[in-house]
């Protein structure tokens, strides 16, 4: 601890560096003055969009070594003009907590567990299922004889929170492979 | 709004401390109640009586804004003598099939002015077909042609105008005080709140959330505010509109650009089979080229959409492509795939960022389906409850499937979330807002851009030597986009297609800058015509951040809007016949005399230089037709729609019925529920007896389900993270003290909540915020049920779904379940586990005398047979 000298008395303090209510620097802690915002340590800040509602508030997303360290509103959007809900706030969490699994899980038919998996053997597997599904429930014809050139072997069910870009590539995927059963939680 | 969009609510804070009176309706009381001037409770379900009720206390009062209405709306127009209403046939409306539960929509169409008329022309569809939601795209079907019969002075019996005084004559603020629980007290208030706040000089905005699509009929509730929101003259102008609170951060571009069965990008249906075989079909059955405004053009949209998906492979020699697209015969929506699961029909389920095993209706019906599937791949951040049920799910509890029987393969793919990868969400105005990329993806996490890129890769290559038809569309996509060192495309590649560009010419490989430049003839991509512009001059607007406070309230600087960036839709209407505003608090678009355009404060959702007085021209089609006074250019008339004359298949105006469960009989009609409703009557998904009926006791009180500001959805985004969990830990059921004392149950106790479908158990929430009604006679106890647990290992917090209550009957346009209003029984304590659990439910069936027909009769009036007409024989 700092040696106390008679120049540190508080009222001292307090009219040396004109803080006439005493609530601001002449009642601050070293402590407090050494406090930066974790912000300051970031080396990028990104402009982003809350993933949550649809009210799309605009977040500032600060990284450092390729890690997310802080989210916040985005005082610069009209919309939210820096504000986040519980939701947008916590959205930091969904990055780093440790509840999130990252890596490839298999689940083979009557096993009681997972299995760690390799990401790219899983995709061919993927890939060998959907060729042999779609194969399988292939359909050339209604029962009236119109053309449908389909199959009925494969579906998919998507979240609200997946890109244009990425909707765009399911949906353009899906239909040249001729499966119609593609979902979202739009109708849910 | 305060409790599911809460930063959005800010706005309406701001607008009541600039003296906005803010009324809250809801069945529940919120954050929102909380704040409100005034909050009015309502039976859930009964919307549409209330609504009615309002559009008849306008009509009765002449309080309708009348030159908006006349020049703006369909009142004038004249309907087909065959229509009957269902004043004259027991609840139902003419064309109703008894044998297939649908409706023919033939004799809701316009009056034609002669017979000489009423030649076919190339392309156009007969009207008579019965009508098929899921044909359409957003415009619903064509119009034949826009030259319609009208009458100006809005008397005759059958112009729009009359049909709707009449339809609504019954209800009545006794019949809302009778059906909805509400006050004749409040109603006045509202009334007088809402039709003094609407007119030149003020307007009045209509904000819904799920709440109004989540039923039988959910189509059908807000079509009733639009009309109401037409007669007031509170369309396509600020501070007016019906604000549709969307619940995720880009359902409404999951729409725009959808990943939905009926749907291709831009709201061109899919093509059906027998009605769309060419190319020319298809697209005359979406815009007739005689009919008025833009969907007119919906083959410049659709060839485009082909060029972008099949490149040189699409050309005018083989339709450009078009039989490539499969064909749906009816819906495959998402409840009609769980059956196919059911039936073990399906092999492979990918579950996107989606948890239905906790989030749709009938959970136990979503888990089963899923315990035939092959294979299952979820993509998702954690664990989640539809990736478990294998496991750690509700049925292995109960003993219903043991896990090592259930054959299904599960691969868990880690997803990349919104900080991991660059993208753009469309937010709830049609706002289309690009993300930057903080990081990259953790270990095995990827984005669905890739994850979707590099299956399409292999599926391609297991094919590449293949000469089989059925091969060549995946063979023919276009699908070489740039990958980064990752292997991540370049998401602006994809958002480049979706938006257009010029396929040859001097201009090619030039993004277009407007839908306007799309041609039928090949020369132009494009992957989703109403984003077109938003990478006008090769810049990504999406990503324009010109910050708020640097620029005026319409921020048109922020981001993008679709389409070619206006803020408010149909702002024509903003300005009177003549063009000029009509106040000038209320100004927004008005026409230029000296420059002779549109201009304002917002891009103009008109043809730019279309003079106010220009009429329209009897022999032309699309835009061109267009007069200068029809401000709603992507109707087949330009009209705003106070009945529709097609697009609806449960009627042209809306009419009120009883949800399939419900504790009254239907007090206007002897019809109880929607007879249009899509039931799956199942021994899975039965329904209670409603009332009147025997057995309907054994399930007396209704309940309604709803989300908290700490949760979201199916809590896959939620649960999983301690902070939001911490907040809001456990399930409950909110009910009143008159309930709780009623049924035995305390607060911070257990209660159980029994359906026919299941069982479940929560924390009891005692509170005033709920108050028991009085309607059709009777005493109604409404109990809350927030939907966010459901039952696994991996959450931070788990508890009993919600959704494992309700049953799926389905609105029959939009094939949306009801999930707002179902019958229960409540008794106190935890739920009994195991056998004992089926057990429980099985004893409340069978003391009802439930069977697979209880509550999926369609027709519960007998339907007189309508006139026979004899406008055929003439
Ligand atoms: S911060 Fe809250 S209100 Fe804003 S978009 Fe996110 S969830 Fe919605």
């Amino acid at each position: 601890m700092a040696r106390i000298t008679p120049l540190e008395w508080p009222v001292l303090r307090q009219l040396r560096s004109r803080d006439s209510t005493g609530r601001g620097a002449a009642v601050t802690s070293r402590k407090t003055r050494r406090t930066a915002p974790r912000t300051d340590d970031a080396d990028t800040v990104v402009q982003s969009i809350c993933p949550y509602c649809a009210v799309g508030c605009g977040q500032k997303v600060f990284a450092k070594d390729d890690r997310v360290i802080h989210i916040e509103g985005d005082p610069d959007s009209p919309i939210s003009r820096g504000r986040l809900c519980p939701k947008g706030a916590a959205s930091e969490q969904l990055v780093n907590s440790s509840g999130r699994q990252t890596t490839v899980l298999y689940r083979a038919p009557r096993s009681h567990d997972w299995e760690e998996f390799d990401r790219d053997r899983a995709l061919d597997m993927i890939a060998d299922r959907f060729v042999e599904a779609r194969r399988r429930h292939w359909e050339d014809e209604d029962e009236h004889g119109n053309p449908v050139n389909r199959t009925m072997g494969v579906a998919s069910l998507g979240g609200a929170t997946i890109d244009n870009e990425e909707n765009y590539l399911i949906k353009k995927l899906f239909s040249a492979a001729g499966a119609v059963q593609i979902e979202n939680q739009a109708r849910i | 709004m305060a409790e599911c969009h809460p930063v959005g609510f800010q706005w309406v804070t701001e607008a009541q401390q600039r003296g906005a009176r803010v009324i809250h309706i809801d069945p529940r009381f919120t954050r929102t109640s909380a704040v409100a001037d005034k909050h009015v409770a309502l039976r859930a379900g009964s919307d549409i009586v209330l609504l009615g009720a309002l559009i008849n206390y306008v009509l009765s009062n002449d309080l309708h804004f009348d030159e908006y209405v006349r020049h703006y709306t369909n009142a004038a127009t004249i309907v087909s003598e065959d229509y009957q209403d269902t004043e004259d046939l027991n609840g139902l409306f003419s064309g109703y099939d008894p044998q297939k539960g649908t409706y023919d929509a033939t004799s809701w169409s316009y009056a034609s002015r002669g017979d000489e008329e009423k030649v076919e022309e190339p392309g156009t569809e007969p009207e008579s077909d019965v009508a098929e939601p899921d044909e359409y795209g957003a415009g619903g079907p064509s119009l034949r042609h826009a030259d319609v019969e009208r009458d100006d002075s809005l008397q005759d019996p059958r112009s729009v105008f009359q049909l709707l005084k009449r339809h609504y004559r019954r209800y009545t603020p006794e019949m809302v005080e009778e059906t909805c629980g509400i006050s004749a007290e409040d109603f006045h208030h509202l009334a007088e709140s809402i039709t003094k706040n609407s007119g030149r000089e003020r307007t009045t905005a209509f904000c819904y959330a799920v709440g109004w699509t989540q039923h039988a009929q959910g189509a059908q509730f807000i079509r009733t505010a639009a009309v109401l929101q037409l007669l007031l003259g509170n369309m396509g102008r600020p501070g007016g509109g019906i604000v549709a609170l969307r619940g995720h951060a880009t359902i409404q571009g999951s729409t725009d650009i959808p990943t939905l069965f009926n749907l291709l990008p831009g709201y061109l249906p899919m093509p059906e089979a027998g009605q769309h075989d060419s190319l020319e079909d298809f697209t005359g059955a979406i815009g007739s080229k005689l009919q008025k405004g833009f969907w007119a053009n919906a083959d410049a949209y659709t060839v485009s959409l082909l060029k972008a998906w099949f490149g040189d492979a699409a050309h005018a020699g083989n339709d450009y492509a078009f039989e490539y697209l499969p064909r749906l015969t009816g819906a495959h929506g998402t409840y009609q795939t769980v059956e196919r699961m059911l039936r073990d029909e399906l092999d492979g389920y990918f579950l996107v960022g989606q948890n239905p095993a906790v989030g749709s209706a009938n959970g136990k019906m979503q888990r089963m389906g899923m315990s035939h599937l092959k294979w299952l791949v979820v993509r998702d951040f954690s664990l989640i409850e539809s990736a478990t049920w294998w496991k750690d799910g509700p049925e292995i509890e109960s003993g219903e499937l043991r896990t090592e029987d259930i054959d299904t393969e599960v691969f868990f793919m880690p997803a990349a979330n919104h900080t991991e990868k660059a993208g753009s969400f469309t937010q709830t105005q049609r706002l289309v807002q690009w993300r930057h990329q903080a990081v990259t993806p953790p270990d095995d996490a990827q984005s669905e851009l890739e994850f979707f890129h590099e299956l399409g890769r292999r599926i391609r290559a297991r094919v590449a030597d293949s000469s089989d038809p059925r091969d060549r569309p995946l063979l023919d996509l276009t699908w070489d986009y740039p990958t980064d060192e990752h292997g991540e495309p370049d998401p602006e590649s994809v958002l480049r297609e979706i938006n257009g560009y010029y396929v040859d010419g001097p201009d090619a490989g030039t993004p277009l800058s407007a839908f306007t430049q799309m041609r039928a003839d090949g020369s132009t991509a494009g992957g989703c015509w109403i984003y077109t512009g938003i990478f006008a001059d090769g810049v990504n607007q999406a990503a324009r951040r010109r910050p708020g406070h640097e620029q005026d309230e319409t921020a048109a600087e922020w981001a993008w809007a679709w389409p070619a960036n206006r803020r408010i839709l149909y702002n024509r209407a903003s300005a009177d016949p003549e063009g000029r505003p009509w106040s000038e608090r209320k100004k927004h678009i008005w026409w230029d005399q000296e420059n002779g355009r549109w201009t304002g404060r917002d891009v103009p959702d008109f043809p730019e230089t279309l003079a106010p007085g220009t009429k329209s021209h009897p022999d032309a089609g699309g835009p061109d037709a267009l007069a200068g006074d029809d401000p709603f250019i992507m109707q087949a008339d330009g009209k705003g729609w106070l009945f529709a004359p097609n697009g609806l298949v449960d009627g042209p105006m809306p009419t009120h019925y009883e949800p399939p469960e419900s504790p009254i009989s239907n007090p206007l009609y002897a019809q109880q529920s929607n007879p249009a409703r899509i039931t799956l009557p199942r021994s899975d998904n039965l329904l209670a007896p409603s009332a009147a009926q025997h057995g309907s006791e054994v399930y007396p009180h209704v309940f309604t389900t709803y989300r908290l500001t700490e949760h979201h959805t199916a809590g896959g985004m939620s649960r999983f993270l301690p902070y939001l969990s911490e907040l809001q830990p456990e399930m409950f059921c909110e009910v009143s003290p008159e309930f709780a004392e009623l049924v035995g149950i305390e607060n911070y106790g257990w209660a159980t909540i029994i359906s026919p479908r299941s069982a479940i158990e929560a924390r009891v929430l005692v509170t005033d915020r709920v108050r028991a009604l009085t309607a059709g006679g009777r005493r109604i106890h409404q109990v809350g049920l927030p939907y966010h647990w459901g039952t696994g290992t991996d959450a931070v917090v788990e508890g009993d779904a919600a959704n494992d209550l309700l049953g799926i009957t389905l609105d029959p346009n939009v094939q949306i379940q009801g999930s707002k209003a179902a019958q229960c029984d409540v008794i106190p304590g935890r739920r009994p586990r195991g056998q004992a659990l089926l057990d429980l439910v099985e004893n409340y069936r069978k003391r009802a005398g439930i069977t697979v027909d209880t509550g999926n009769q369609k027709l519960t009036a007998p339907y007189p047979e309508p006139q026979t007409t004899t406008s055929e024989e003439d």
